[in-house]
């Protein structure tokens, strides 16, 4: 539908376009074809601008497609949307019956499961990035980074289903009581060891954005310059002190953007979540107690919902989550590119 | 620093081999050096723990409930023994072949403008920068979407409402390798077929695109191993259905929800199919995953 638009406006645009005037990459410009007399005439002409007109309406449909996403979402939510208010952020009441409905428990839930997930997954993710970019020896980089990518590529509903067997009993058996009984004290855990709860969802989520912190920082530190490490060698340090006061501080914007788009990841997983959190509405201090994601409530009632400004209230829920999630992917994006092309412009 | 024998650094130099030796201090950085480098070691090690776990789990509580039937046959309910997965089997495939066909011809043209047409333009960049932005949402709101879209308009779930929300989950990873495999393809080939006279959009079609298939074949199953198991962009698309069906505008059961559905119930006999289903879905990834990187390493070396 694109096409059909696009076609005529690009027309004095595409012969600019196919011959780079600027094109910086290692590839020469190649010669427009009618600087050369095309052999084929003119066909040949429309037979490039058609085509560049179709590659450009794909590539389009890739722009248009988040603008839609959240036009259609906010279609979809507006009578939760008028209902409700601002409101609708901080009510906690999820009462499908008497049609009252807020998020807080939903958004408490989500934010509370993800930053568990970061706490626990940065250190570890930055520690195997680190070990992959700079000390790994060759011939492991690449088995050990096949390892790393395949926990990404294990389906979400596989994860929950190992939650709910092997990470929940132990939890329940083991590490509750364990922490129960000498940091009981705490607000963080108490409670009856359930197993299902807060810190199951953060574990399982941590496990999950793993590859996703490990890879990116893995790619940015291999973007820094050897010029770097070879500098700080030079003066005398050892490896650590070289990763540590010439590459890290070089990467961390994009570092930063690595773990941003890791809590992306964490605040959209949903069906690994929705299986090991309990799901139960409430915001709840205790890591032990069951509560809920933003992510798991649509999963489990988006079906259920039998009512018009039900189905509203959980598209607000999708909207929101969303919203952030882009914001979120927008920032790590930017700052991981911005670091990326800062580092290559110094090389 | 002073190690090298500089005669300044020490002013009373000591014996031959304590120079060679480090200093108090240097001691101390070494072994920090040693000791970070032990923690990224068990770092990576830990990562592991979780990985080789679920792949245990998953072959041994699987592989037991493996049988033609699995692949053949209806569920049965609760109680009565046999049954299997087969329509959902099915209808993961025909969902995924759903999405290949919308996802893989806008992914690629998407591709080919952002390495070849749009190249270093701004509107590229934004496309780009939007494909990374993409593939980072969360599935579940595609679902929610779709459902907005297509659900409330055709007024029922589908299979191609599934197909089209998976589509969208792919579309982002094909058109960011697709660009990347294209770049990879050295500009000569390109100069050669345009001084032969051939049109941009011919040498594009079948000088570039040709050279770089191998690798984007590697991307479009990395891609249908990413879909393949999907699970929450389905649940309130193509739903799930517990009869054989191949109507695209009719619900329809996939491995994924099927798995779900089982996972989360009370029931031995169904748990042990999801199990099975478990295995088999991470098998095909794996073997997805690994098949990839072959032909990658393949075609790589074939290109130097």
């Amino acid at each position: 539908m694109d096409r059909v638009e696009q076609a005529p406006i690009e027309d004095a645009d595409s012969t600019s376009v196919v011959p780079p005037p600027a094109a910086k990459g290692t590839v020469p410009s190649p010669p427009g074809p009618e600087g050369l007399g095309s052999p084929e005439g003119p066909g040949s002409r429309r037979g490039d601008l058609v085509f560049s007109s179709v590659t450009r309406a794909a590539g389009l449909f890739l722009l248009v497609l988040p603008a839609a996403m959240i036009f259609q979402l906010v279609r979809a939510s507006h009578l939760s949307l008028s209902e409700f208010g601002l409101g609708f952020l901080s009510s906690t009441s999820w009462d499908p019956v008497r049609l009252r409905f807020g998020a807080w428990p939903f958004i408490f839930g989500t934010v509370v499961s993800s930053v568990l997930a970061l706490v626990i997954a940065v250190p570890i993710s930055l520690g195997v990035a680190i070990f992959l970019a700079e000390m790994c020896p060759h011939r492991m980089r690449k088995p050990l980074g096949f390892l790393v990518e395949l926990l990404a590529a294990i389906p979400s509903v596989v994860y929950g289903f190992w939650g709910i067997f092997v990470l929940v009993p132990l939890l329940r058996e083991k590490v509750q009581p364990f922490l129960g009984e000498h940091l009981g004290f705490l607000p963080l855990f108490k409670g009856p060891p359930l197993g299902f709860g807060m810190l199951a969802a953060g574990i399982i989520l941590a496990i999950m954005i793993v590859p996703t912190v490990t890879s990116i920082s893995r790619e940015v530190l291999l973007a820094i310059p050897n010029t770097h490490r070879e500098a700080a060698i030079g003066l005398g340090a050892t490896s650590w002190d070289t990763i540590r006061h010439a590459v890290l501080p070089v990467a961390r914007s994009g570092i930063v953007g690595a773990i941003v788009l890791g809590l992306g990841r964490a605040l959209g997983e949903t069906m690994a979540v929705t299986m090991v959190i309990g799901n139960r509405p409430e915001a709840s201090i205790s890591l032990f107690e069951p509560a809920y994601t933003m992510a798991s409530v649509i999963a489990n009632e988006f079906t259920e919902a039998d009512s018009d400004i039900y189905l509203a209230a959980l598209s607000e829920i999708a909207l929101l989550l969303f919203g952030v999630a882009l914001v979120l992917n927008l920032l790590a994006r930017w700052l991981v590119r911005a670091t990326k092309s800062r580092v290559e412009q110094r090389a | 620093m002073s190690v090298n024998g500089h005669p300044s650094a020490s002013p009373d130099p000591p014996a031959r081999s304590s120079l060679l030796e480090p200093a108090p201090g240097e001691r101390w950085r070494l072994l920090r050096s040693r000791i970070w480098t032990g923690v990224c070691v068990a770092c990576a090690g830990i990562v592991l723990l979780p990985l080789f776990s679920i792949l245990l789990y998953v072959i041994t509580r699987g592989v037991s409930g493996l049988s033609t039937s699995f692949f053949t046959h209806l569920p049965v309910p609760v109680g009565e023994p046999g049954g299997g997965m087969g329509n959902a089997v099915v209808g993961s495939v025909i969902i995924i072949g759903l999405a290949s066909a919308i996802g893989l011809p806008i992914g690629i043209l998407a591709g080919v403008y952002l390495s070849e047409v749009g190249r270093r333009g701004r509107l590229a960049n934004a496309i780009r920068f939007m494909a990374d932005v993409l593939s980072g949402l969360p599935s579940i709101t595609i679902g929610v979407f779709v459902y907005a879209l297509m659900v409330v308009t055709m007024h029922r779930f589908s299979a191609l409402a599934g197909g089209v929300a998976l589509s969208i989950v792919m579309i982002p990873t094909i058109t960011r390798t697709t660009e990347e495999l294209l770049r990879l393809v050295p500009g000569h080939l390109r100069e050669a077929s345009l001084a032969l006279g051939v049109p941009a959009w011919r040498t594009t079609v079948f000088v570039v695109l040709r050279t770089a298939a191998p690798g984007i074949a590697t991307g479009v199953m990395l891609a249908v191993a990413r879909i393949s198991g999907e699970t929450a962009p389905l649940l309130f698309t193509a739903f799930n259905n517990r009869f054989w069906s191949f109507a695209i505008d009719r619900p329809m059961a996939s491995m994924p929800v099927q798995i779900l559905t089982y996972a989360t119930s009370p029931y031995k006999e169904w748990q042990d199919q999801a199990w099975t289903g478990a295995m088999v879905l991470v098998v095909l990834i794996l073997f997805l995953n690994l098949a990839a990187r072959v032909i990658a390493a393949r075609s790589m070396g074939a290109a130097r």
